[in-house]
């Protein structure tokens, strides 16, 4: 077990890991009276259940499944157990299982994956039922021992108390005899409005080793007798090894083998990373790019533009009435075409894995956005069965949706497995990421919109063209060719819902998958849905003299939910009043991840391109918040990365590679660029939507739309920076 | 052969002159608090503190290190008590991931030991640290409640 609370205890949990091998596990099974048996934690202590386990000094140690990359759902699960397991929140720590450790027990921690917003609102339910499981067994273990009803002792804070005699223990003192107890069949769960840790906006739980430098981010594992690798695959995506020179740096300081990772990349392995660095620029590879190295921007963007004809086949997601024919009929019509570009994650930390292969076991230390994926990762690029494999999860520097990927835990074993018995540190170069990463999808959008005589909204088309995430990530979740989650943010139905009425109704995917691979980047198809569908809006209003918030509630009549969020950042922002003098306002809604957004945007522009964002309010309805100093922080950083997107962002492919290797062409945005965010929750209840990316959506087209309120120019393209527009 | 001296301590390192200073505290000196985040001067994950100035690491060579004073995020605290911008980042919850937070603790350690009170504008300019989690208002916060203190 990797526990991340203390990074001395990391470091320890390492040493037991490396120890422990052949077992694997730090969990054994422990018959000490030949009763039911007791599963027991790396230290001894009595696991109540597999949620929880309790020391004899009443700390409470709370498993997490999910991975920690800053969205702090790390602490709002443990909010969550702690609830219903009634203990004092002083005394919780927590620590992650190993996926080895979840397989070897029939799964019993669930998915591990953290991605879609789904770390709090897929395992609530389990969770909570494990904090309120362990609860009902804890007390029954001391009315047991005073051989009273469970039913007359009370909990407080991990102290139980039975009122009429007086007695009262701790959780400590009987976990011990609760853990052999047959846990209950059922249990009921707190009413949210009961809550009194969760629901709390507390601190989080991994602050402190992050001020001090003493929380350990996989590029800071050290094993015994390591080795550091620099890795550069073939900058043209698809392309091959032709071959190398070894010769030419095998006399470099520090080097000790160059290796052949698969078909497509080259290795240094040496003593310290900035020697296998040096080294491995040094040498010379020849690449065998293939086709692909024909291809640019803007033959993709020429591919794309091809889609967006009504001619060329496309999956439709989401159509009502008939919107030929209401087109036909209307008094007018508009037209636009929008585009957004590939994007990288860019997380702070670049791509690393540590691994360990010997004959017979294969471990790997990294973080991961899912745990299981990167065990799967390990189980084949090792070919060792899951009893002889492990992945140990550490704190990830970042995710944004990079990290559920594997590519880079794949490369790292293959470097292991050619240096058996010496433990291999790979990291990528900033340049190797930003090159080789799992770009946000590139697409194109045209919408009509068509009016009545009456400026009313008949008809509404949305045709998008562009790349399909699952196509290349997961072929399985395709619905007879449709990729469903291309409609995220307009979709019939479900988590992510068009949240408007148009009679006549036709929004398709012109599917064209590009050679650069795309992957599930922070808010993934909402950000240029939320884009078009919101800039749009925008355009009908103005298009029928409208103002851009009446326009948009007289659609929204039956999707109260929509609604309220909208009326909720308008209320904040004061859209009823003016703006101050030269400062304009812009406004947007999504529902992305189960929860209803919102947000607006106070700009004002200088010379048509410098924009000041003044202010940023941003609302949410995700059913249930959990820790509301949390969401804000998501709320805020949300905007930071997407607005950074929208002003800096952007890659660009030639020949067949991309452009941008580093933060000096793929910019962030600094302090000095991003207002403070003012979050509006408003959660209404009766169910769970996710809060790490839903505002990410109305990001960039609130500040979109302030701009042409601004200027009377609409932009369609992003980045900004192609416009020559930036932060004044 | 290089000699550093880092939070205080002598280091005899085996490092070539053009080493970044970064690595050498990393790989040789072995303090893994300081990150590198880009190696080329812009993001700020590396800083650290010469003679009591906030500088990319990064993009300082060995040569150029040796002799002077250098100040590591594990070298901020005063034997057992933290640094008043490390209580601070605390007491504000201020890291998401946490990565950029070594280099921005030390970038806001040196304001405010340069301008106790800096004013917003003094944070927008001395404060030019990427955090790709977008922590920055609670960074703004923060800096505030300590030198309102
Ligand atoms: S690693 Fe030095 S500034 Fe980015
Ligand atoms: S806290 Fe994650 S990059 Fe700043």
């Amino acid at each position: 077990m990797n526990k991340h609370v203390s990074a001395k205890m990391n470091r320890r949990a390492f040493v037991i890991g490396t120890a422990a091998v052949g077992t694997g596990l730090a969990i054994g099974l422990d018959l000490p009276f030949g009763g039911p048996a007791v599963v027991r934690a790396a230290d001894g202590s009595p696991e109540v259940n597999a949620w929880v386990v309790v020391r004899p000094d009443d700390t409470v140690v709370i498993r997490i499944a999910r991975s920690e990359m800053g969205q702090g759902s790390l602490t709002g699960l443990a909010q969550l157990v702690a609830e219903e397991l009634e203990c004092d929140w002083s005394k919780v720590t927590t620590e992650y299982p190993t996926p080895g450790q979840s397989v070897a027990r029939k799964r019993v921690w669930g998915d591990f994956s953290t991605g879609g917003s789904r770390g709090i609102r897929s395992s609530q339910d389990y969770v909570r039922k494990g904090g309120a499981t362990a609860r009902v067994m804890l007390i029954q273990a001391a009315a047991d021992e005073w051989k009273v009803l469970a039913s007359e002792c009370t909990v407080e804070k991990g102290v139980i108390t039975h009122k009429a005699s007086g007695k009262t223990t701790t959780y400590g003192k009987v976990a011990e005899t609760a853990a052999k107890l047959t846990p209950p069949a059922d249990v009921k769960l707190k009413d949210p409005k009961d809550w009194t840790i969760a629901g709390k906006g507390l601190l989080r739980l991994d602050t402190t080793d992050k001020t001090t430098g003493t929380m350990v981010y996989g590029i800071d594992i050290k094993l015994p007798g390591m080795l550091n690798a620099a890795i550069k695959d073939c900058p043209v995506f698809g392309g091959k090894v032709k071959s190398f020179d070894e010769a030419k740096v095998a006399g470099m300081k520090g080097v000790q083998k160059v290796v052949k990772v698969g078909d497509s990349a080259v290795a240094v392995v040496a003593d310290t990373w900035w020697h296998a660095k040096t080294a491995l620029e040094a040498l010379p590879i020849v690449w065998d790019e293939g086709d692909n190295a024909k291809v640019s921007s803007e033959t993709i963007a020429k591919w794309l533009a091809e889609g967006l004809d009504d001619a060329q086949p496309a999956y439709v997601g989401n159509k009502n009435g008939d919107v030929k024919t209401a087109m036909a009929g209307a008094a007018k019509k508009i037209e636009a075409v929008y585009n957004y570009p590939y994007q990288n994650h860019a997380t702070m930390e670049p791509m690393n894995a540590t691994a360990l292969y010997t004959a017979d076991k294969c471990e790997v230390w990294c973080g991961t956005q899912n745990g299981e994926a990167a065990f799967a990762a390990v189980l084949e690029a090792s070919g060792l069965p899951a009893e002889k494999c492990d992945v140990h999860k550490v704190m990830l520097g970042g995710g944004f949706g990079r990290r559920g990927m594997t590519d880079y835990v794949r490369q790292a074993v293959a470097i292991a497995k050619q240096m058996p018995g010496t433990p291999i540190k790979l990291l990528w170069s900033r340049e190797e990421d930003m090159t080789h990463g799992r770009y946000h999808p590139v697409t194109q959008c045209k919408m009509t919109g068509a009016f009545d005589a009456d400026n009313n909204l008949v008809a509404l088309h949305y045709r998008l063209s562009g790349q399909s995430i699952l196509f290349s990530v997961r072929p399985e979740a395709l619905q007879n060719g449709m990729d469903p989650a291309a409609f995220q943010g307009v979709a019939q139905s479900g988590e992510a819902a068009f949240g408007y009425a148009v009679p006549n109704l036709l929004i398709e995917h012109s599917m064209r998958n590009p050679h650069v691979p795309p992957g599930f980047w922070r808010g993934v198809n909402v950000n240029h849905n939320a884009i078009y569908m919101e800039c749009f809006m925008d355009e009908l209003a103005h298009e029928a003299g409208q103002d851009p918030l009446a326009f948009r509630r007289k659609l929204m009549g039956n999707h109260p939910k929509h609604l309220a969020v909208l009326n909720a950042v308008a209320e904040k922002i004061g859209w009823d009043k003016p703006a101050p003098q030269g400062v304009y306002r812009g406004i947007a809604q999504v529902m992305g991840y189960g929860s209803y957004v919102a947000g607006a945007a106070e700009i004002s522009v200088t010379d048509g391109s410098k924009i000041k964002v003044h202010r940023i309010v941003a609302s949410t309805d995700p059913g249930y918040v959990v820790n509301p100093a949390q969401v804000e922080r998501q709320i805020a950083g949300s905007f930071v990365y997407g607005l950074s997107a929208l002003f800096y962002g952007g890659c660009t492919v030639k020949d067949g590679r991309i452009e941008q290797t580093n933060f000096d062409t793929f910019n962030s945005m600094r302090i000095n660029e991003m207002p403070k965010v003012e979050a509006v929750m408003v959660p209404s209840g009766g169910f769970w939507g996710g809060v790490g990316e839903p505002t990410i959506g109305v990001a960039a087209p609130a500040v979109l739309n302030a701009y042409f309120a601004a200027t009377g120019k609409r932009i369609r393209s992003v980045p900004l920076r192609d416009q020559n527009i930036t932060f004044a | 052969m290089a000699n550093l001296t880092i939070n205080g301590k002598n280091f005899t390192l085996d490092v070539e002159p053009d080493t970044p200073l970064l690595w050498a505290i990393r790989e040789n000196a072995g303090l893994t608090g300081t990150k590198y985040g880009c190696g080329i001067a812009q993001c700020g994950a590396c800083s650290v503190h010469i003679d009591g100035v906030a500088t990319r690491s990064c993009g300082v060579s060995i040569s150029e290190a040796e002799g002077k004073k250098i100040t590591t995020i594990e070298g901020l605290a005063s034997g057992s008590t933290l640094h008043k911008v490390q209580q601070a980042w605390i007491a504000k919850d201020v890291p998401q991931c946490g990565y950029c937070q070594s280099g921005m603790i030390m970038a806001v350690a040196a304001l405010l030991s340069e301008k106790p009170k800096p004013t917003d504008a003094d944070i927008d300019e001395a404060i030019t640290n990427i955090c790709r989690c977008g922590t920055f208002q609670q960074v703004r916060e923060a800096i505030h409640t300590i030198a309102s203190a």
